[in-house]
């Protein structure tokens, strides 16, 4: 037995049994339950598989399939705008945290070689510590009577606090200060890569500064720009954490909407539903995203 | 690109830094507040440690952590590798696709949905939630980041080393565990310290996939926040903070010096 068939043979199949079970299967069980009716019972849905009614039992489950909680999402206006919500802020988001990455991923590739490593750790040590801990220290800092106001009215700048706290802006900065190092690096390693003489070719031909950042180095990091861009955008979309403890009620994400259905008002059914479309609007962006890969190639 | 930093630059790294870091030493500086305010300084004490200590649901909950974050990041460990050499030493093999999708769909996977589908399928199957449903649903969720990690190990990895111990007469399996093993050491390491503080961090997993006496830190944690921002809380967040910062700093000096010596006969 060569290697690689000891590898191919003996190495694939615990991952392949542990994902099977515990990741396809259970994506399948969603799906199911997406199509089936809310009763109040446990489990809270309707139908329940019965194969010790044999083929018969399968038959009244198929019959008793609907595609009622996805007409739900689709008529519940509250339920569709959770959708447009997650995705406008979302956007919004990736676009500062585009605008912020590069204002770090610039300097960093232009940074002496002996200081990068440095660079990179002080970027990737912040976003080692808890989530919910770095949502939670904004908190502080943003709400009335905090830290931020307290600044800005100590120096005479605003006279009344500044409502920031369970605004969308939150929302906005608390995306933004979280998912910062998914979009540094991708951008980082491209700048990296990028020959510096192009610049300076550009220089020398009579290009502004600001000329030559969108007509030479946008276009040679761009394949950067668009995976930043996917590994802010895609989590984003589905957050929870940030909208619940930095938001309002008012705004209601995607993410908040699926956990109220299912803890609050325990319709697992509809729930199961919103997740099956929360997938297809995230990964819509994604598949588009490999299309514009290939076609730059 | 290298060059030297303009004034320019140096202004734009400070601030990103800036806003990096202050929120985070803000709450630790405030840990130490002698106030219950978290707004306003009132002097250096260390009464939230004490009151910390005090806390038995939080201590309960950051042991059930613990031992969630030891027993996934094994297990994810153990898979990722396994999934990792498949994916990087097996040449095509059928249903290789699916495999890598299988193994790489977690990364990208709105956790929110991992959740809920895990627990839809604990309840469909009857299991009992607690210690071991966390666990798997952990284990779950990091293979693919200890995946992802080791076959880059493996992909700037010199193969003749292999070849040579098998040319030599060691089996396949000898030579994986005295050759292959040995030289992947510091990203098995690596993506079992990332797959421990993934398991950690988590909330939004945990939550669906926990029973009642399984709480676990960030759980404990979050319904406390709701509440509102205690220096407690604080307190709590600084440990688990510089709890991390060690794990860091122990898994680079590792990989610095443990890296040196894979190479060394047997």
């Amino acid at each position: 037995m060569s290697l690689r068939r000891l590898f191919r043979h003996v190495a694939a199949l615990p991952p392949a049994l542990w994902l099977g079970a515990f990741f396809a299967l259970p994506f399948l069980i969603v799906l199911r339950i997406s199509l089936s009716e809310k009763v109040t019972a446990q489990p809270p849905y309707r139908p329940i598989l019965d194969l010790s009614a044999g083929w018969e039992g399968i038959g009244t489950f198929l019959s008793q399939l609907n595609l009622f909680n996805y007409s739900t999402i689709l008529d519940d206006e509250l339920m569709w705008g959770a959708y447009v919500t997650s995705l406008r802020i979302a956007a919004l988001a990736t676009l500062l945290t585009l605008l912020v990455g590069l204002m770090l991923a610039l300097p960093m590739a232009r940074a002496p070689r002996r200081l990068r490593p440095l660079l990179i750790m002080l970027l990737v040590l912040p976003f080692l510590t808890s989530f919910l801990i770095r949502a939670y220290a904004w908190i502080a800092i943003l709400k009335p009577e905090g830290l931020l106001n307290g600044l800005l009215m100590s120096l005479g700048l605003i006279s009344e606090p500044l409502i920031v706290l369970n605004t969308e802006t939150a929302i906005l900065i608390g995306i933004v200060y979280s998912y910062l190092p998914f979009m540094v690096f991708p951008l980082y390693t491209s700048l990296e890569k990028m020959d510096a003489s192009l610049l300076e070719a550009a220089a020398d031909l009579g290009a502004t500064p600001l000329k030559s950042f969108f007509l030479v180095t946008v276009p040679c990091i761009w394949p950067g720009v668009l995976a930043g861009c996917a590994l802010v955008f895609i989590p984003a979309v589905g957050e929870f954490i940030i909208p619940d403890l930095l938001g309002s009620s008012e705004t209601l994400m995607i993410g908040r909407a699926l956990w109220n259905e299912f803890f609050a008002n325990r319709d697992w059914p509809l729930a199961a539903a919103m997740a099956i479309c929360l997938l297809a609007v995230v990964l819509l962006p994604v598949i588009w995203q490999q299309r514009q890969a290939e076609t730059t190639r | 690109m290298s060059g030297r930093l303009s004034r320019f630059d140096l202004v734009r790294l400070t601030l990103a830094l800036a806003f990096l870091y202050v929120p985070i030493l803000l709450l630790v500086l405030y840990s130490f507040n002698a106030s219950r305010l978290v707004t306003v300084w009132a002097g250096f004490s260390t009464q939230w440690y004490g009151s910390l200590l005090r806390n038995q649901a939080l201590l309960d909950s950051a042991w059930m952590s613990l031992k969630v974050g030891i027993a996934s990041a094994t297990i994810a460990t153990v898979l990722g590798t396994l999934a990792a050499l498949a994916l990087a030493r097996s040449g095509r093999f059928r249903g290789r696709a699916v495999f890598a999708g299988m193994v790489y769909a977690p990364l990208v996977m709105p956790e929110i949905i991992t959740g809920l589908s895990l627990l839809l399928f604990f309840v469909a199957i009857g299991m009992d939630r607690g210690f071991w449903t966390v666990t798997i649903a952990h284990t779950t969720f990091t293979i693919g980041f200890v995946a992802v990690i080791v076959q880059s190990r493996l992909a700037g990895f010199d193969r003749s080393l292999e070849e040579a111990a098998m040319d030599l007469g060691a089996p396949p399996l000898q030579t994986f565990l005295l050759v292959t093993l040995p030289l992947i050491a510091p990203a098995v390491g690596a993506g079992w310290v990332l797959a421990f503080t993934l398991s950690l961090d988590d909330l939004v997993i945990a939550s669906f996939t926990s029973g009642p006496g399984s709480t676990t830190l960030p759980m404990r944690i979050y319904s406390q926040v709701r509440l509102g921002v205690t220096p407690e809380i604080n307190a709590a967040s600084t440990l688990m903070i510089l709890v991390v910062v060690i794990i860091v700093l122990a898994g680079s000096l590792l990989a610095k010096f443990g890296g040196r010596n894979t190479v060394a006969p047997a």
